[in-house]
This record gives structure tokens, C-alpha cells and sequence, in this order.
């Protein structure tokens, strides 16, 4: 018998709309001992699956509809609130996407660990302690005796992870569900914490269901992976079957958007737009200095994509901003076809701006909430004079139509559209004054794979058809590849190693390059 | 191309359309509206006042006395035999403009203020915000008294005096919400659009900021209001007979054991006053929060 079965579990919300169902009867097992991964993009009800199965998800709204889901024996929907609170935490045990929003900022790490063991074994306290200090050692924090005393603040998003993790496993759950652990890591951290998830779950034979978004995420850990879609499991089998022959669509639509496969070499030019030479960009925070651009030289042909990659903190998004004059250069120079763009001021600078423009990373920040897409597309066009009055609102739907936005959305605000028309909004405006280069700083990281894919395709399209030049910054290793025509590694302020997509790949030098390449999730797939 | 689109282009083509969107939802807040209409009625009245009053606002009748309701006198008289409605008529005039302007000031001074220091930040803000700290720090009563002795007393001053002192607590939001507006990537994003602090400033943050800025106003007006009354009781603003609904409302107090209509009459005037504006305030404050529309 698995250790979770559930069946035909639907689950619907009513609002003053409608009834919306959310979970349209889905089946699935959870062996102990095995991963089973649910995969679907934000709305499929994969988070809202597992969530009501707890008693977590509001009611109302919600609803739970029908079906059944058997927890060692006993049907989880039955069960009274009391009797669910005695199951959560003890035999089934959650881990979330940020583990900042889900720590007590103002508590210290092993007060909080030890809540749940007091709470539902009420073991002492001195005892509780010792056992949270050696849960922490397992998930691999560095003399968990003496950081157990650390508020959460003091660690990274990636030991935040493993905290939670420990904090997850403290009463020994049966069943770990964990809710795209890794999206908001870095990719070199998503492959440890991918890791040390496989290997807790092999050492203490629990049962585990993996939520995400990505497929090439679980690519390497799941034994059983289910395809959500608009509340379905559309396809469901085992690891080898769903990545060597799946056979619905829209699985073979998710493997597809996996970015695999190296650029072609476009028509790069042979003169150089961008020259950066010896860029240093510090911060100064009190007594402190952060150097997040320490000495970085590169060029950056017209009409090349230049990929730069590197981990959180690793300064490369900060380069983008430096090209851009968005934040103070400490030194060194960045020469803009032939101009240095670090000594511009007044009109100069602002005519500077019009040639050069930036994707953000965050399609839900990047706009302001109170204009409209006609103001914000109108604009950058009338700031520059490029267009009048009269003839902006055409110059307005044209641009609407190349990103491949409705013409009727003109009147909407930004909160009326999803993660990626947001995404392509902000497209279009950087592209409305007609810039020669453009700094992408991530910008498909905050989208679901699937639409990442099609903004990806959108900006590749797009580069062609403009003739951009793009400085194109990503911790993704195969986003870049997909769409650069070279690389920059960057590590701590600097460039660790550069070369093309192909060579760096197939024969990276440096070790840290190795260790991002083996960092991609479901790198065998590429 | 449907029609439409070629309409709401025509209209986008007006530039505000922030503002003509909140127009369209607050004409659909029924209490809102009510707020609004009841306030510009106050207004058109106060306006009008020396053509159409009853009587004139200086006229006694000390025969006549403290007297209730009655034909002659719809709202009675007070104790000099002075028509009540005709001096709620003329305080309106005070009471509003008081109201209004000095809480204009504070708005303009205020959101200026606060939001060029929240933009700039550093060293700026730094010297801008202390100089806000030494003015909260200074007694606003020593420093109306002082405004009065050195320039004599006269409405207008009286208008600025408290105008003045209000705009503190407003340059306090407006740079709270200014330095959270400003870490926000849509800021950045226009200023990689080339736009001049200025439009970022008017465009960009201001209007993301509106929402305690209007529930601070409507909060201000009314007790802008009273602190007139209060300046006017300690003989440091008007000065009957001249009147506001201010003084009306304290010399009502005293008396209303034995003429309870003349705290009644002005008291209500004042609530009627201060429940549209709220009305009104909240329809803005939701009219102006696109994301909470539905349409």
C-alpha cells in the first residue's frame, strides 16, 4: 500500500465570479521511500492539490468538492481541523519556495526548530536542542552548535533553505512536501539543495512530493513525476517514461521548453559597440566597501548577444546597471560607440539613453502600477520626440502588435496581465526608442518555463528584427547558451572565463565554470 | 481596428488617463458622490453668502435675545438676537476657506517636501528632514503668536500660519513612500528612459503615493478646522463679529444647558461637513487604486 493515495480529489473555489475548479479530480500515489513530482505552471493547482489535502488552503473560498486522500489508512478530507493540526508538522511536514517569508525574522533559528518537537512530542527542552543541532549538522550547516544561536537574517537564501529543511524533518514526517524548494535559488545552490533532498529522503526512506514549475528541475531526483494542467493530471508515469516518450501534448510541450542547443552564429559585425575597460563599481555601506565590479573588461560587437553569467552577488547585474549609468561607476570606462558613457551629463546623457535600454528582471516591479500600457509605451516615444501627439497612439499599436500583445488590452493596467504579457509590456518599452543595445538583467527568471520560452523566443526574434545588440545577464546557465553568441563567466566581481556557448560547454577551464555546467538541472537532457 | 479601441486611443490620447479613470469609478461610488455634492452645495452657499443671508452678519436684536427656531429665524438667534443661520452662513465662508487653503498649503509644501527629499535622499534628505525635526520641535502656538506679532493679525496669515505647521506630518509620509516607491524597478526603468527627475517625481511616484496622502488630507481639513476655532477662542485668529463654525461650536458649548440649538445647528453643520469629505476621501483613495477596480 503507498503511503498517500489520493483519488479523485477535486477541489473548487466560489467566488463572486463563478466557481472556479482548481483541482478537476486528480489520482496520484506517493510511495515511502520514492519522489513524486508534480509539475505544472502557476495556476495548474499543483500547490492548491497538496494544500487542501492539509486543511491549508481557506475555506471559503475553497471548497473541496469529492475524491479521498488515504494517509497511511486514514482519509485525510475526513479528518476534523484538531486532528489534521496533529498530522501537519508530526507525520507530514512542508518546505516552501522562499524560506524567508516562512522564518520568524525575530527568533533565533533553533527556538523555532524546536517548536514543533515541544509542541507535538513535548520533549524538554535541553533535549529538543540537541536534536535541532544535529539535524543541522545532516543538512549540512557548517558548527550548527554555535549557529543555532543565528537569527534568520544571518543566513544565505540557500542555508535558509537547509534550516528549513532541518526544521521540516525534526519530527520525523512520513511524507515531506516540498513546494518549489529551489525556484527562488541559484542554480549552483537548487543542485545542492536538489541533492541533499534525494539524499534525506534515500537515508530515511520518506515519501516526497516535489511541487515545480521546471520538469528539468526533477529531472534528476523524481521516481514518479505527474503533469498538471488546468487542475488535471494530464499525464503521469515514471522518470524514464515521461523524459523519453511522453505522450501528451502538453508534456512534450514542457520538455520542449527546456532551453537545449546552442545559437547559430548570427551576422555579429565586426565593430565593436560596447568596450568596457577596467570597470569597477563599489558600494560603500558604513564603514564597508562592496566591490561588486572589481576590474572587468569586455567587448561586446554590434549586433552580438553577449551572455554573462554568474550566481547571486556575483556583481553581474550590477555591470548591466553600470553600462547603463543606472548606479555610480567607482572607475574604468565604459565607451559607447566610440563614447565614454561614464562622463556623460545633461542632454548628452539623456540621447545617450534613448540608444541604450534595459529589461528588468521582475515584470511585476518593472511597471508602474498607475499607468496604463498606452502610457507606458507612449512614453519613452514622446519623452524623445520621436514621435508626436497625433501619431503616437499608431507608433503605440505597433509596437503592441511586435510584442504580440492585444491591441484592445491599450487601456489596461499592468495588474490586469499575467507574469509574461507583463514581461512583454516591458518589452516593448525598452524598445520603443528604438535603442541599438539593450541590457536583459534576467529577464525570463521570474516566468514559468513554458513562458519563458516564449519570451525568449519573443527577444530572440525581436534582436533580429531591430538589430540589437544585448548584454543578456542570467544565473541560467542554459538560458544563456540558448540565446548568446558568447559567454561571461563571473565570479565575485570578475571574469572567471569567457568564450562561446559550444566551447564553454564542451571544455570549461575554470573550476568554478565546471561547477556551474554541472549545476544545470537535467543537464543529461541538453 | 474595432471602433472601440479607436475610442479609448482618442481618449488615452488626453495624457491624464490616471485621472480620468478615477473619475469613471468615483462617479459609480454612490456615497462618494453624495460626499462631493453635499460639499460643493456647502461651498456654492458659502459663496453666495452676502447676497442671499437672511440678515446682516452684524445685526443684534437685544430685545429679542436668545430665542429658539422659530419663522422670522429658522436656526434662532443667540443671546445678542443675532440670526443663527445667517452666522452659520457666514462662518461656512471661514471655516472652508480655513479648511481648504491651509490644508492646500500643507499638501503642496508637504508632498513637495517630502517627496524631493524620499527621491534625493542622502545628504538632502538629511538636512531637509532635521529642518522638519526643529520645526515639530517648536511649539506651533509660540510660532503662530510670533507670525501674529510680528505681522499683525489678519486671515490670510492665520490661512498660512496653519498651513504651516500641517505640512510636517505630510513631508513625514510622502518620504516614507517615497523611499520605498524609489527601490522599485519601474523607477529605474525611467530613469534608463532618460526622464528628468522632475517627470519621475510628478509621473512615477506621486501618483503611486496618493492613497495616505488623500486619507491624510481629509483627515487634516477637519482638524485644521478646529485648530482655527481654537486659535480664534484664544483671540489670536478672528474676532467677532466675524465668525466660523469653529467659534460658533465653543460659545454653543458654553450655553447649551440653556440654548441648546446654538451648539446643535453648528455642530451638525460642521459633522455634515467632515462625514462628506470623508465620503469623499475614501471614493478617491479607492477611485485612484487601480489594481483595487473592478470593471
Amino acid at each position: 500500500m503507498a503511503l498517500l493515495e489520493v483519488r479523485d480529489l477535486g477541489v473548487s473555489f466560489v467566488t463572486r465570479n463563478g466557481v472556479n475548479k482548481a483541482v478537476d479530480g486528480i489520482s496520484f500515489d506517493v510511495e515511502a521511500g520514492k519522489i513524486t513530482a508534480i509539475i505544472g505552471e502557476s495556476g495548474s493547482g499543483k500547490s492548491v492539490a497538496c494544500y487542501s489535502m492539509l486543511g491549508l488552503v481557506p475555506m471559503p473560498p475553497g471548497r473541496i468538492d469529492g475524491g479521498s486522500a488515504h494517509f497511511d489508512g486514514q482519509d485525510l478530507l475526513q479528518m476534523s481541523e484538531a486532528e489534521l493540526r496533529k498530522i501537519r508538522g508530526r507525520d507530514i511536514a512542508m518546505i516552501f519556495q522562499d524560506p524567508m517569508t516562512c522564518l520568524n525574522p525575530f527568533m533565533r533559528i533553533g527556538e523555532q526548530m524546536i517548536e514543533p518537537l515541544v509542541l507535538h512530542r513535548g520533549t524538554s527542552k535541553a533535549e529538543a536542542m540537541e536534536r535541532a543541532i544535529e539535524l543541522l549538522g545532516e543538512v549540512g550547516i557548517r558548527e550548527p552548535a554555535s549557529t543555532i544561536n543565528c537569527y534568520p537574517h544571518e543566513f544565505s537564501g540557500g542555508m535558509r533553505q537547509r534550516v528549513m529543511i532541518a526544521m521540516a524533518l525534526i519530527n520525523e514526517p512520513r511524507l515531506l512536501i516540498a513546494d518549489e524548494p529551489t525556484t527562488a535559488l541559484d542554480v549552483t545552490i537548487q543542485a545542492q539543495i536538489l541533492q541533499l533532498i534525494a539524499e534525506l529522503q534515500k537515508s530515511r526512506d520518506i515519501g516526497v512530493i516535489f511541487i515545480s514549475h521546471d520538469l528539468a528541475v526533477v529531472a534528476d531526483i523524481a521516481d514518479q513525476i505527474a503533469v498538471m494542467q488546468e487542475g488535471r493530471i494530464v499525464e503521469r508515469g515514471d522518470r524514464e517514461a515521461i523524459f523519453s516518450h511522453a505522450e501528451h501534448p502538453y508534456t512534450q510541450k514542457l520538455l520542449s521548453a527546456i532551453p537545449s542547443g546552442g545559437k547559430e552564429n548570427a551576422q555579429a559585425h565586426d565593430d565593436t559597440l560596447v568596450r568596457v575597460r577596467n570597470l569597477k563599481t563599489w558600494f560603500h555601506s558604513g564603514e564597508e566597501t562592496v566591490k561588486a565590479v572589481d576590474d572587468v573588461s569586455f567587448e561586446i560587437r554590434r549586433g552580438e548577444i553577449l551572455g554573462m553569467v554568474g550566481e547571486s552577488g556575483s556583481g553581474k547585474s550590477t555591470i548591466g546597471r553600470s553600462l547603463l549609468r543606472l548606479v555610480p561607476v567607482t572607475g574604468g570606462e565604459v565607451e559607447f560607440d566610440g563614447v565614454d558613457v561614464t562622463a556623460l551629463e545633461g542632454t548628452a546623457l539623456k540621447d545617450m539613453r534613448r540608444r541604450m535600454q534595459m529589461i528588468f528582471q521582475d515584470p511585476f516591479a518593472s511597471l508602474n502600477p498607475r499607468m496604463t500600457v498606452f502610457d507606458t509605451l507612449a512614453e519613452p516615444l514622446l519623452l524623445h520626440g520621436i514621435e508626436t501627439r497625433k501619431s503616437v497612439s499608431q507608433a503605440v499599436l505597433k509596437l503592441m502588435d511586435d510584442v504580440g500583445l492585444m491591441r484592445s488590452a491599450v487601456r489596461k493596467y499592468p495588474h490586469e496581465f499575467s507574469g509574461g504579457q507583463r514581461q512583454r509590456i516591458a518589452i516593448g518599452r525598452a524598445l520603443a526608442t528604438r535603442p541599438e543595445f539593450v541590457v536583459a538583467d534576467e529577464p525570463v527568471s521570474a516566468l514559468d518555463v513554458t513562458i519563458q520560452a516564449q519570451i525568449l523566443d519573443l527577444m530572440e526574434a525581436l534582436g533580429r528584427e531591430y538589430g540589437l545588440t544585448m548584454l543578456f545577464v542570467s544565473h541560467d546557465l542554459a538560458v544563456v547558451k540558448h540565446l548568446a553568441d558568447r559567454i561571461v563567466v563571473l565570479y565575485q566581481g570578475r571574469i572567471v572565463e569567457q568564450g562561446t556557448g559550444d566551447s564553454l560547454f564542451a571544455n570549461p577551464q575554470e573550476p568554478y565554470t565546471q561547477r556551474l555546467l554541472g549545476a544545470i538541472p537535467g543537464r543529461h537532457l541538453l | 481596428m474595432n471602433t472601440e479601441v479607436i475610442q479609448d486611443i482618442a481618449q488615452a490620447e488626453e495624457g491624464t488617463s490616471l485621472w480620468q479613470d478615477a473619475w469613471v469609478r468615483l462617479r459609480k461610488n454612490h456615497l462618494a458622490v453624495l460626499g462631493l455634492v453635499v460639499l460643493l452645495f456647502m461651498i456654492v452657499i458659502a459663496l453666495l453668502t452676502p447676497w442671499i443671508a437672511p440678515y446682516a452678519y452684524d445685526a443684534q436684536n437685544l430685545d429679542l435675545g436668545a430665542t429658539p427656531p422659530s419663522a422670522a429665524h429658522w436656526l434662532g438667534t443667540d443671546v445678542f438676537g443675532r440670526d443663527l443661520l445667517t452666522q452659520i452662513m457666514y462662518g461656512g465662508r471661514i471655516s472652508l476657506a480655513v479648511g481648504f487653503i491651509a490644508t492646500s498649503v500643507a499638501l503642496l509644501i508637504g508632498v513637495s517636501w517630502g517627496a524631493i527629499a524620499g527621491y534625493v535622499g542622502g545628504r538632502t534628505d538629511a538636512i531637509m528632514m532635521r529642518l522638519v525635526d526643529i520645526l515639530y520641535a517648536l511649539p506651533f502656538m509660540i510660532f503662530i503668536v510670533l507670525l501674529m506679532v510680528v505681522f499683525g493679525r489678519n486671515v490670510i496669515l492665520l490661512f498660512l500660519a496653519i498651513g504651516a505647521v500641517e505640512w510636517l506630518t505630510m513631508a513625514r509620509i510622502m518620504r516614507g513612500q517615497m523611499q520605498s516607491l524609489r527601490q522599485q524597478e519601474f523607477v529605474e526603468a525611467a530613469v534608463s528612459l532618460g526622464l528628468p527627475p522632475a517627470t519621475i517625481i510628478r509621473r512615477h511616484l506621486v501618483p503611486n503615493a496618493l492613497g495616505p496622502i488623500i486619507v491624510y488630507t481629509t483627515l487634516t481639513i477637519p482638524s485644521v478646522m478646529l485648530l482655527e476655532a481654537f486659535l480664534s477662542f484664544l483671540g489670536l485668529g478672528i474676532q467677532p463679529p466675524q465668525t466660523s463654525w469653529g467659534l460658533l461650536i465653543s460659545y454653543g458649548a458654553e450655553t447649551m444647558e440653556e440654548y441648546p440649538w446654538l451648539l446643535i445647528y453648528p455642530g451638525l453643520t460642521l459633522t455634515i461637513t467632515l462625514f462628506s469629505l470623508n465620503f469623499l476621501g475614501d471614493g478617491l483613495r479607492d477611485a485612484l487604486d487601480v489594481r483595487g477596480s473592478k470593471d
